[in-house]
């Protein structure tokens, strides 16, 4: 067995500068490889999300557009055979009983929504995270509803939404996300 | 101790979570569901295996006083590798394992593998050791994972069991740490009259 | 009014050891005496706060910049490895006594998921140097509160008769659990 390195300061720095550059290079290495199938894997969710709240479409215009706040949200245009068919706002809420939530919700021309889709929450399991459309039907009541006659509130507070049984909260953060979203498609329909 | 020896342990006799109690960030943190449970445990896997394997080819070269940190800058980069290979090719997984994937480099299993092992055997016998400790933690994980989505979420690898409530703590934060404790507790009773 | 929400957030409702996760290992072995619990905790506190500002610097001027992200892992672990050896060093001469006390809990700070996980935090939750320090400080008192409590607890425990396969960790798992379900009153604090 060969004896180990002595630990004087010469082959100490050299040892570390080696290592670190080895590793600096193989990662970088790797980092190239994965960069497409990184990118192509990004590509698909989010077509996936927006699949989810639109009908069937061939290509998608990104766009930015500023909410009541001063934040801006991502508009995805959609376009199927060169008609427009629908925008699908990226939304969220800051007033989620366990934070932010996001939202995709997807508009038709005349601002009907024609659907949405829970793109992340923190919301409590069993109760908020109700909002889910795999956890509950609670989101297919909008489906279909324009904000501009159906009120996006829950009933408690004079709206139209049924609220998810105790968990008012997160409904009311949802519908607060819907909101934004058709506030902001609304105020930058000329775009 | 012969190779069997050496890949076996890591599964019962020194099993990194039940009985070396180590690497309990992720194992409380992951498991909220069997799959992510062994993803978890495979990556680390691949982790160990990989840094095992380099740190003893090495072990020669570097000077005493700077081995742990050149160990931290090879664990680091398998982990950097797990992390891209499972952003581009599993990103369901990826997502859900969130911010412990990259606490795997401090997952001290790792790090104590590397010091207490690599540094002090052949490159297959550690290749083996972080093989066996790699799956044992991984067993672990798995079922960790499996009993919480049992109790928690009435599903099992995501296949539905139970229809209608179930114990939603055990999918909590303080279910990881009931589960966790009663499971070691079980597994020290059955080690200790077997 | 933000760094409010911020402050309750990291020590109550996502507290750092009892929701999220981090830090267990120096969390269970903590030892009985309440003292050497708190002195832990600040210099936890210590090298939280340092390395969450040298890794949001570096990310910002050098990784982003520099299109070099996928270096993260390496160089924030570095960093705190550095950082800890430093601490050693600075205590060793301040407080020996302190230093006796940790023992060997001292360099396995490089290795608290707490550390690294909160410089990774800050750079995911987009907070600007300030908002990261807050941010660092508070998940660091979060972490001495469930440490304190943990520890004071144990102090009592080491004085009951536990049965035999609980002893040592499963009845401190079992108690981490407890803890953590009176936590999650907090839920909705903020």
């Amino acid at each position: 067995m060969a004896a180990k390195t002595e630990s004087n300061f010469k082959n100490m720095v050299l040892a570390l500068f080696l290592v670190t550059g080895i590793a600096a290079l193989a990662l970088g290495g790797v980092y190239v490889l994965t960069k497409e199938p990184i990118a192509i894997a990004k590509q698909k969710k989010l077509e996936a999300a927006i699949k989810a709240v639109l009908p069937e479409f061939d290509t998608i215009t990104i766009s930015k557009a500023f909410d009541p706040d001063g934040d801006s949200l991502t508009f995805y245009r959609a376009e199927k055979e060169g008609k427009p068919i629908g925008v699908a706002v990226e939304t969220y809420t800051n007033k989620g009983f366990g934070g932010t939530i996001d939202v995709m919700v997807g508009f038709s021309e005349d601002g009907t929504i024609t659907n949405t889709s829970v793109l992340s929450l923190k919301e409590t399991p069993g109760l908020g995270d109700k909002l889910q459309k795999s956890k509950s039907n609670f989101s297919d009541q909008f489906i279909g509803k324009n904000p501009a006659n159906f009120k996006l509130l829950v009933k408690k507070d004079g709206g139209d939404v049924d609220a998810i049984t105790a968990a008012t909260i997160s409904s009311r953060a949802f519908c607060d996300a819907l909101q934004r979203a058709f506030d902001t498609y609304e105020k930058n329909k000329e775009k | 101790m012969n190779q069997v020896q050496n890949f076996t342990k890591g599964f019962i006799k020194e099993n990194p979570v039940f009985v070396l109690v180590l690497g309990m960030c992720p194992t409380l943190g992951v498991t909220t569901s069997a799959i992510n449970g062994l993803g978890m445990g495979l990556a680390t896997t691949f982790v160990l295996v990989m840094s095992n394997i380099v740190v003893s080819m090495v072990k020669n070269f570097i000077p005493d006083k700077v081995r742990i940190p050149s160990f931290i800058v090879i664990i680091a980069s398998f982990v950097t590798v797990v992390e891209l290979l499972m952003q581009a090719y599993t990103p369901a997984l990826f997502e859900s394992l969130g911010i412990f994937i990259p606490l795997i480099v401090v997952n001290c299993i790792v790090l104590g593998r590397a010091e207490a092992f690599a540094s002090k055997n052949t490159v297959w016998s550690s290749l083996i050791d972080g093989l066996g400790m790699g799956l044992g933690f991984a067993f672990a994980l798995t079922l960790l994972g499996s009993v919480r989505e049992i109790l928690g979420s009435g599903a099992f690898f995501g296949i539905n069991l139970v229809k209608g409530d179930t114990m939603l703590v055990f999918v909590l934060a303080p279910g990881a740490f009931l589960a966790l404790g009663y499971l070691i507790a079980i597994m020290n009773k059955m080690t200790k009259t077997s | 009014m933000e760094y409010f929400v911020i402050v309750i957030s990291a020590v109550f409702v996502s507290n750092i050891v009892l929701t999220q996760f981090l830090g267990i290992c120096p969390f269970i072995g903590v030892s009985g005496k309440l003292s050497t619990a708190v002195g832990m905790g600040a210099a936890v506190m210590f090298v939280i706060t340092l390395a969450t500002m040298v890794t949001w610097v570096l990310q910002y001027y050098l990784l982003n910049p520099f299109g070099l992200v996928f270096m993260q892992t390496i160089v924030f672990i570095l960093i705190i490895a550095t950082l800890v050896q430093m601490v050693e060093i600075i205590l060793k001469k301040v407080s020996p006594a302190l230093y006796q006390a940790l023992g060997v809990y001292l360099p396995l700070i490089t290795t608290n998921c707490a550390v690294l996980g909160v410089a990774i935090l800050t750079i995911q939750k987009d907070f600007n140097l300030l908002e990261g320090v807050v941010f660092a400080i508070s998940n660091a008192v979060g972490f001495t509160l469930a440490i304190a409590l943990f520890s004071g607890i144990r102090e009592h425990l080491d004085l009951m008769e536990v049965p035999k396969g609980m002893r040592g960790v499963p009845i401190a798992l079992i108690v981490a659990g407890i803890l953590a379900l009176s936590f999650m009153g907090f839920t909705g604090l903020v």
